[in-house]
């Protein structure tokens, strides 16, 4: 019953939700200066007087309990205040980032998840022959490296010397094509950055499908499956890779919040408008209320990408949900 | 495959003794400030024979500025990577032990520190504490000591059932004594494979704030390096290059060792 489940992990999303926001709340605590001190700074001007009362019309005055407890009664109504940098509320900034990370994350999570599971099979189906070496010792390597750094030098190498792909942002603003040609541009933008960001992730992948595999070919099932005669593709794809593919599907879920981290620098790199660029904006002009929004707004989404991620579980793996008071992980 | 195992982690040890040791000697090897102009602007790699790997926009020496960032890149994330395994024993050794509430609560606080998206955490704790070495290595440490907490406390929760521990508490040890004299040792062996992946993480995330702007600014370091030789990224990509060539190389070779230590010291696994 997928309600029931849904419920019930809606329900363990809240003490970890409260968590984060006590702790976003104590980040603000314990920035030097408050929001008033960052807008006079911005605007140039300011006197105590007009600081004091800006102080009292936000409630920064208030002792730290009515704070804090303002500061809840505002969660529970989404409002996340107002932006020092872009003037508008927070809320409206990172709604309109937010769809072009999730498009990035996306679309970085199917490929490093489904070429990890393909690298990873033919590295366990080819066990300690040269490829499984090749693909062993490539994905170190790969693991080694830091995103931003493989994003430049996809840079260096796809947009400065081949020229095949632009050099970062997400198209030219303003041109006002037809929706199939506005597509194939975005795509166009978007190949490097979800490369790069995919590459970073793709090595966690296939060791963990590559470790997978192996277990499941020492299992009794396989033993069964050859005893029986089955095919050797049969065993191998239907027997070996689909179990492995649950562990896999696990660790999308706990990389969720890591890939939103990555997708900060990632943005940075390649100029992309979205959640990641848009933290970078607020840390670089001490937008703390901004800033706040985009932890707990990220935080929601990784929460979100998680139960996505354990309905599909539920799918995959018969067992789940089948015993009467099983369910989740 | 383990003559090549073994040659994998020869190969890591030596990288990361070798970088250590050039680390310590970097104020001897290239004496004075590494962010000081030194030499003609933008000088190629080879070009010069005083600058080996080159000048940077500001004339300033590439190879001292690799020097000295990796005392920066190996001191923090050694740091880091030790303040977060330590916070991660604590937390998982008490949890683990004591069970109930308190399992409960650290568990909550746990998952909580796995779900908000650490690099962003970590990104704004130092851009509210400040921009120093021990603030980037404080934010390295709260964002990364939750895989080592879950880790140690499914190790203690096996390793207080045992009988030895039962013969403490008859002896009538302190529970405090019991659980960090008695059980911990025990349930330690496991976390060791957990260290060379913890320290070339925190050097990931060192270089990935120094790149954004939020490392130290007294201090040269391989991400700042990098960022600041984007800007001409196409009259001199070795400006990005090298650094970055400096970071894997760091990470590579403090997962390896750690990979060698884990086999060594664990056996399991």
């Amino acid at each position: 019953m997928p309600w029931r489940f849904l419920g019930r992990r809606l329900l363990q999303a809240v003490p970890v939700l409260a968590i984060v926001a006590v702790a976003v709340f104590v980040l603000l605590e314990l920035a030097e200066g408050d929001a008033v001190d960052a807008y006079l700074a911005g605007t140039g001007a300011g006197d105590a007087g007009l600081a004091a009362a800006l102080r009292a019309e936000y409630g920064l005055a208030d002792s730290l309990p009515v704070r804090f407890l303002a500061y809840l009664e505002r969660l529970a109504t989404l409002d996340l205040g107002p932006s020092l940098a872009f003037g508008r509320p927070v809320a409206e900034v990172i709604g309109e980032r937010l769809p072009v990370t999730l498009l990035l994350m996306g679309s970085a999570v199917m490929l490093s998840g489904g070429l990890g599971v393909l690298l990873g099979g033919l590295a366990a189906w080819r066990a300690g022959r040269a490829e499984d070496l090749a693909i062993t010792v490539a994905a170190l390597v790969l693991n080694a490296m830091p995103g931003f750094w493989l994003g430049l030098l996809g840079l260096i190498l796809f947009a400065v010397r081949l020229r095949w792909l632009p050099l970062g942002g997400l198209g030219t603003i303003g041109a006002d094509l037809p929706p199939v040609a506005a597509a194939a541009e975005l795509a166009r933008h978007l190949v490097l950055p979800v490369v790069t960001l995919a590459l970073t992730y793709l090595a966690l992948y296939v060791r963990l499908m590559r470790a997978a595999m192996l277990e499941a070919a020492g299992s009794g099932w396989v033993l069964a499956a050859r005893a029986r005669g089955l095919p050797e593709a049969r065993v191998v794809l239907w027997h070996m890779a689909r179990p492995a593919l649950l562990p896999v599907v696990t660790m999308i879920g706990l990389q969720a919040g890591g890939m939103l981290g990555g997708s900060v620098v990632i943005e940075s790199v390649f100029a992309v408008p979205g959640l990641g660029r848009l933290a970078y904006e607020a840390v670089s002009q001490r937008d703390l209320p901004l800033l706040a929004g985009i932890l707990l707004a990220g935080t929601v989404t990784v929460v979100a990408v998680n139960i996505v991620v354990d309905l599909l579980y539920r799918r995959l793996d018969p067992r789940v949900g089948a015993a009467p008071g099983e369910g989740g992980r | 495959m383990t003559a090549l195992a073994r040659g994998a982690a020869a190969a890591g040890v030596g990288v990361l003794a070798l970088g250590i040791a050039l680390a310590l000697a970097a104020p001897w090897l290239a004496p004075g400030d590494p962010l000081d102009m030194v030499g003609r602007p933008l000088l190629a790699p080879l070009a010069e024979a005083r600058f080996p790997l080159g000048t940077d926009q500001r004339g300033r020496d590439v190879l001292a500025g690799l020097l000295h960032g990796a005392r920066v890149s190996l001191a923090v994330g050694a740091a880091a990577a030790a303040a977060a395994i330590g916070a991660g024993i604590l937390a998982g050794t008490v949890a683990g032990f004591l069970g109930g509430r308190a399992d409960d609560a650290l568990m909550r606080l746990t998952e909580a520190a796995q779900t908000i998206p650490t690099f962003l955490f970590a990104l704004a704790l130092v851009s509210v504490l400040g921009a120093t070495a021990t603030n980037v290595v404080v934010a390295i440490a709260l964002s990364s000591w939750p895989p080592t907490a879950r880790l140690v406390r499914a190790e203690v929760m096996r390793v207080r059932t045992l009988d030895y521990v039962d013969a403490a508490r008859l002896a009538g040890r302190a529970p405090l004594a019991i659980a960090f004299l008695e059980v911990l040792p025990g349930a330690l062996a496991p976390v060791v494979a957990l260290v060379g992946i913890t320290v070339g993480e925190a050097i990931l995330v060192e270089s990935a704030l120094a790149f954004l702007g939020l490392g130290d600014p007294n201090l040269q370091s391989w991400g700042r390096m990098v960022a600041s030789g984007r800007a001409n990224l196409r009259v001199m990509p070795s400006l990005v290059v090298l650094p970055g060539i400096a970071i894997a190389l760091a990470v590579l070779a403090a997962s390896l060792t750690g990979d060698a230590l884990a086999r060594r010291l664990g056996g399991r696994r």
